[in-house]
């Protein structure tokens, strides 16, 4: 199971990785979004993946880690807001440059 | 009971950042409120400093858990002299921004803002835990990404944008760290993670290096270390003064504590590798900042630039590792970070008085208004490290930690660097404040601000005349950084 999790990482990232590097703001902030679901994935196997296993340490017996699950959920939440700030941001530039490519934005004023 | 207040460093701001964002049309209290917070914060933190001085490491646990289970703030003496030195820095931003900032912006969350800002930045010092770290940086980056943006000018719009991007960047490589940290040692506290990486026989060393590799990265991206520095002049160039004054001079700086913190703390296993990479990247940062520097022609621009090369010194006593080292690049920081802020709060009073920073646009400021020069020469001149000013002090306590570890080639870098610092300095003062007048003279009152910039010129001479009483204050907190036993044993035994 977690060598799939770890190749959907590496799917995500790449993909991601792709999409910062090109020319348009609404796409790299869409490749900055699958960053930051690998991260949490990431984050997610970072405590192993365990079926069936109650959540918290009850007696000797195996148990599954919470914690990653609370700071994957914290690193949503902030991903979340990042996203939707950085969607305002690509509206407020589209509508001063009047468009959305990252070539457009050079120049300006110096 | 006395600790307690510690977490009004981090709530205060909070708490007032959300009263004022109530109250967006009351332009006097927004700035009356501001100015009492940030100097009633500024109290405390001098205090916390002194109390932290005196009675060793303070640790709050949240919610009463013990550490490693529950989230740890730590205050030592690294943590409050960098509150401190924030603080000193916000009272003299708010000061000038009281003055400067128009309503259009402040109607718009100007001050609620930054005092979010200073949230993050306090928090970030405070905190014993690497994932609230990571809360703590995304909390001051949205409030600085929309700080930056605030008032939607093109170049405004065009240098968040890449701002935002970089520094998301950065922050997934944080996430991926820490998932990589906790799968390796069980825990985020750092405390509980040098404890582990001590008592580690070996096995781990490998693993180590690749996570102290990605810290690097990431903190680095934030610093603005050699290969990564390219983002930082744009948009340090853009904001209004007050803000480029904070952003220069703070914002950087917490990248480099962290690097600081898990460099003392946790990477010390195979300082033969790490910290000797430490000071290749400072001598190549202290060498491309100062050259970029030369290289421009604004007066923003070449204290951007010397951002950049001013890093590679704190980087050079981080990489050096020996207590002398390490209390040099804390001395090196304070007067350095009010000298940077004095300097771009003068780049703004030029931009008041004449409408441009450009050496080419503006000249012989020095008949206009010389109580502005004579601010500029000393802060200039302290950074340039030129005696009896604190800068000298700084460079001096880092040098000869150098040749003390017999690194000379590192300390023939650091002179050179002073040199060609005093050089672009000297461009700046030719440009700007010498030679024939040129560019228009608006008529704006200077003289109200003042009040900022001849408080933080006033700590860097009284620094320079008495740098004895720093230098015990940063000598106690290197002690503190060089021996991760003190942190681990004041953190984990309750």
């Amino acid at each position: 199971m977690e060598f799939v999790i770890i190749g959907v990482i590496g799917v995500l990232f790449a993909s991601g990785t792709y999409l910062i590097l090109q020319r348009h703001l609404l796409r790299v902030i869409v490749g900055l979004s699958l960053y930051s679901h690998a991260a949490n994935l990431a984050l997610m196997v970072s405590g192993g993946l365990k079926r069936g296993r109650p959540p918290l340490l009850t007696t000797d017996a195996p148990y599954a880690d919470p914690l990653p699950q609370a700071l994957v959920l914290t690193a949503i939440v902030i991903s979340f807001g990042m996203t939707a700030f950085a969607m305002v941001l690509a509206f407020r530039t589209r509508q001063v440059f009047g468009s959305d490519g990252v070539d457009e934005l050079a120049g300006g004023e110096e | 009971m006395l600790p307690d207040l510690f977490v009004i460093l981090i709530i205060g701001p909070v708490l007032t950042a959300a009263f004022l964002a109530a109250f967006r049309q009351q332009h006097a209290l927004q700035r009356g409120l501001s100015l009492a917070v940030s100097a009633g914060l500024w109290v405390l933190s001098v205090l916390g400093l002194l109390y932290v001085l005196r009675h060793g490491i303070v640790v709050l646990r949240m919610g009463n858990w013990p550490a490693p289970y529950g989230i740890v703030l730590v205050a030592d003496i690294l943590s409050m002299v960098m509150v401190a030195l924030t603080m000193t820095v916000a009272v003299a931003v708010i000061l000038f921004s009281v003055r400067t900032v128009e309503k259009e912006r402040q109607e718009h969350f100007y001050y609620p803002l930054f005092f979010i800002l200073l949230m993050g930045v306090n928090g970030a010092f405070l905190t014993g835990d690497l994932f609230n770290l990571f809360v703590f940086f995304e909390i001051l980056l949205i409030a600085s990404f929309a700080l930056l943006a605030l008032g939607s000018k093109p170049g405004q719009l065009r240098e968040t944008v890449k701002y935002l991007v970089i520094n998301l960047v950065a922050s997934t490589f944080f996430l991926i760290g820490l998932a990589l940290l906790y799968r390796t040692l069980g825990t985020l506290n750092m405390a509980d993670l040098a404890f582990k990486i001590q008592n580690s026989s070996g096995e781990l060393d490998p693993m180590l290096t690749i996570l102290a590799m990605v810290f690097l990265f990431v903190f680095g991206i934030k610093a603005a270390i050699f290969p990564l520095f390219f983002w930082l002049p744009g948009p340090y160039f853009q904001p209004s003064a007050g803000l480029s004054a904070f952003f220069g001079g703070i914002l950087t700086k917490v990248g480099v504590y962290a690097i600081f913190r898990t460099f003392t703390l946790l990477f010390r296993h195979a300082p033969s590798f790490t910290h000797e990479l430490l000071l290749i990247l400072a001598g190549l940062t202290i060498f491309i900042g100062v050259f970029g520097a030369l290289s421009q022609m604004d007066m923003k621009r070449i204290l951007s630039y010397h951002i950049i090369s001013q890093i590679g010194y704190l980087m050079l006593g981080i990489g050096l590792l020996t207590p002398h080292a390490l209390a040099g690049a804390l001395f090196y920081m304070v007067p350095y970070v009010m000298a940077k802020s004095a300097l771009f709060l003068i780049a703004g009073v030029v931009q008041e008085a004449t409408g441009s920073t450009h050496l080419k646009a503006v000249g012989g400021l020095q008949t206009h208004s010389w109580t502005l020069s004579a601010l500029f020469l000393l802060a200039a001149l302290s950074l340039a490290g030129l005696p009896p000013l604190a800068g000298f002090f700084s460079k001096f306590i880092v040098l000869q930690a150098g040749m003390e570890a017999g690194r000379y080639g590192y300390v023939g870098i650091g002179l050179l660097g002073g040199l060609l610092t005093l050089a672009s300095m000297l461009k700046i003062w030719n440009g700007i404040f010498w030679g024939e007048e040129k560019g228009e003279r608006r008529p704006v009152a200077l003289q109200p601000l003042f009040p900022s910039i001849v408080l933080l010129v006033f700590f860097i001479v009284a620094i320079g005349l008495f740098p004895g009483i720093l230098y015990s204050v940063t000598e106690a907190a290197a002690q503190q950084m060089y021996d991760p036993q003190v942190y681990i044993s004041a953190v984990l035994d309750y």
